[in-house]
């Protein structure tokens, strides 16, 4: 008897601490309470905070609350040579680490006027397909785990470690690559690497039509995406929203095609776009994104030209004087990266236009007039990475 | 909109405001413009409607401190159609730096101006919910300001003595 009294007082102290730590409510009526989800939630992939406010179970409005993993990247990259900004830029969108390479070394060789030899171009067209597989693999797995789909996490995930395999016997790392050099690549590939690429080619349609078989026609996973999170093509330009989350809206605008960078002007592929801008839409592009991606890896290695994989460039990198936007593709979009340099050799402002940062902000639009379940799947379908939305 | 398409669109920009925006040189390949905080507005709002940049890809601050005016807004605006990139720098002064909001031209702004002026301190006129965005609300000082200075704010746990 005792014991139970204890349990119920220190349940009590825990509610009183609890009560109002982090809610702040606007005159909550019966049917209208605002509510808190996150920072640690695990389906907001990372350290999110949303304050919904809902009536009855209706959102009326959404506010994103972000800076939790704010490392400070721009003003570290002020107190860095351009080489040692490259281990930063793989810590922005950790999932997709190639792409913030490529990105980064192509602002700087865009700045000093230098240009990667042809055989680095196509090497690095090939890591950043597919880094795109293994990112769309890992968003594929974890959004339709927020939904409720278990079993494609374990399919996905399979693949994504044969990915991952690939790039730990190109740069010893599988994450965090830091794979690039300004001018090229530090090495040329492995033996048989490019085997063990055309390996994967040959499989993975299989595979991508395994996980298709498990959702595509699901009468649950329709039920869930299916006009779930609608953003319109007018609103998705006018927040700046790209990549996927973009194209799901039927907006035709990849930068990969618009803007040509590292030889994607000689590769054909498609741009798949949806028409009704909603989850089902985003999730229908990003699988027809990862067929298109191998599609662009073939001609890569039918096509691989033979020579240096690095140019000449100075020991120590010290660009000239003036700035430059260069901006990449990323699995997420529009991956930017403004240098402003005085001719030194740390730049004097570094900024990294992230995409995730700029589609969270589409997230109220998605999400008002929808129910708290839908936010999950919302959330999951604009794939954001919080190390890219913070920096 | 014609006369977009027959010319470049600097050229054009520079048409519609002379004397007002300038043409910027900077790494080949790249259009810049440079204009002034009281004009930004109507020329920010010619751009969109009538200079076809509906998408605004980026825009953020740079800290000048021996320069006059010492801040600039940089905007980075896409046409999706063509496609063509136009940057235009916006010389922002005064204490506090203040330059008008573009979030009633393109709604994307919203998010880079809080962050802008979190990190810079800029203040834009008409911005629905200037607020810090990355930095925690109570925070002092402008992180990416030259005269902020990295290692300024102390290592938490400093009571920790080493060893621990």
């Amino acid at each position: 008897m005792s014991d139970q009294t204890a349990d119920k007082r220190v349940l009590t102290e825990f509610e009183e601490r609890s009560q109002g730590a982090f809610i702040e409510e606007d005159e909550p009526t019966e049917s209208r309470i605002t509510i808190n989800m996150g920072p640690q939630h695990p389906s907001t992939h990372g350290v999110l905070r949303l304050k919904l406010s809902l009536e009855g179970e209706e959102i009326t409005e959404v506010r994103p609350v972000i800076g939790y993993l704010h490392r400070g990247v721009e003003k570290l990259s002020e107190h860095r040579t351009y080489a040692m900004i490259e281990p930063l830029t793989d810590r922005l969108d950790y999932v997709a680490a190639i792409s913030e390479n490529l990105g980064f070394c192509g602002a700087v060789e865009k700045l000093m006027g230098v240009q990667a030899p042809p055989r680095a171009q196509h090497i690095r067209v090939v890591l950043a397909e597919l880094q795109r597989i293994a990112s769309h693999l890992l968003w594929l797995g974890t959004h339709a785990l927020d939904l409720g789909a278990m079993t494609v996490f374990f399919y996905t995930f399979r693949e994504r470690e044969m990915i991952l395999d690939l790039f730990e016997a190109f740069c010893g790392a599988r994450l965090t690559y830091n794979s690039m050099r300004i001018g090229g690549l530090l090495e040329d590939l492995p033996r048989g690497w490019v085997d063990r690429v055309r390996h994967f080619l040959k499989i993975f349609p299989s595979r991508e039509k395994e996980y298709e078989d498990l959702l595509t026609v699901n009468r649950i996973w329709l039920g869930r995406t299916k006009g779930v999170g609608i953003l319109k093509p007018e609103d998705a330009i006018a927040l700046g929203v790209s990549g996927p989350t973009l194209r799901g809206s039927g907006v035709d605008y990849d930068v990969r095609r618009a803007q040509p960078y590292s030889s994607y002007e000689q590769f054909q592929f498609d741009v798949p776009l949806g028409s009704n801008g909603d989850t089902y839409d985003r999730y229908v592009v990003r699988m027809e994104e990862m067929r298109q991606s191998c599609r662009i890896i073939q001609q890569a290695l039918d096509r691989l030209p033979e020579g240096e994989v690095r140019a000449k460039t100075p020991k120590y990198i010290k660009p000239p004087a003036g700035e430059v936007y260069h901006v990449v593709e990323s699995p997420r979009g529009e991956q930017g990266f403004y240098i402003v340099s005085t001719g030194g050799e740390m730049p004097y402002r570094m900024r990294f236009r992230s995409p995730s940062f700029v589609n969270l902000q589409a997230l109220p639009v998605m999400c008002r007039g929808r129910l708290v379940a839908d936010v999950v799947a919302v959330i999951g379908s604009i794939d954001i990475v919080l190390g890219d939305v913070d920096r | 909109m014609d006369e977009t398409t027959s010319q470049s669109p600097v050229a054009a920009v520079i048409a519609r405001f002379p004397g007002v925006v300038a043409e910027r040189p900077s790494t080949p390949g790249e259009a810049v413009v440079s204009v002034d905080a009281a004009h930004w507005a109507e020329v920010a709002r010619w751009l969109h409607d009538e200079g076809g940049f509906e998408f605004l890809s980026d825009l953020c601050g740079v800290d000048w401190p021996h320069r006059q005016p010492r801040f600039e807004v940089v905007c980075t605006l896409t046409d999706m159609r063509t496609p063509a990139r136009i940057r235009v720098v916006v010389g922002v002064g005064g204490d506090p730096p203040a330059a008008p909001s573009v979030t009633g031209i393109w709604p994307g702004a919203n998010w880079f101006e809080r962050e802008a002026y979190d990190m810079f301190g800029i203040v834009f006129e008409g911005h629905p919910d200037l607020t810090r965005i990355l930095m925690p609300d109570e925070w002092e000082g402008y992180p990416l300001r030259k005269d902020y200075s990295v290692g300024k704010v102390p290592v938490e746990y400093k009571h920790l003595s080493p060893g621990h």
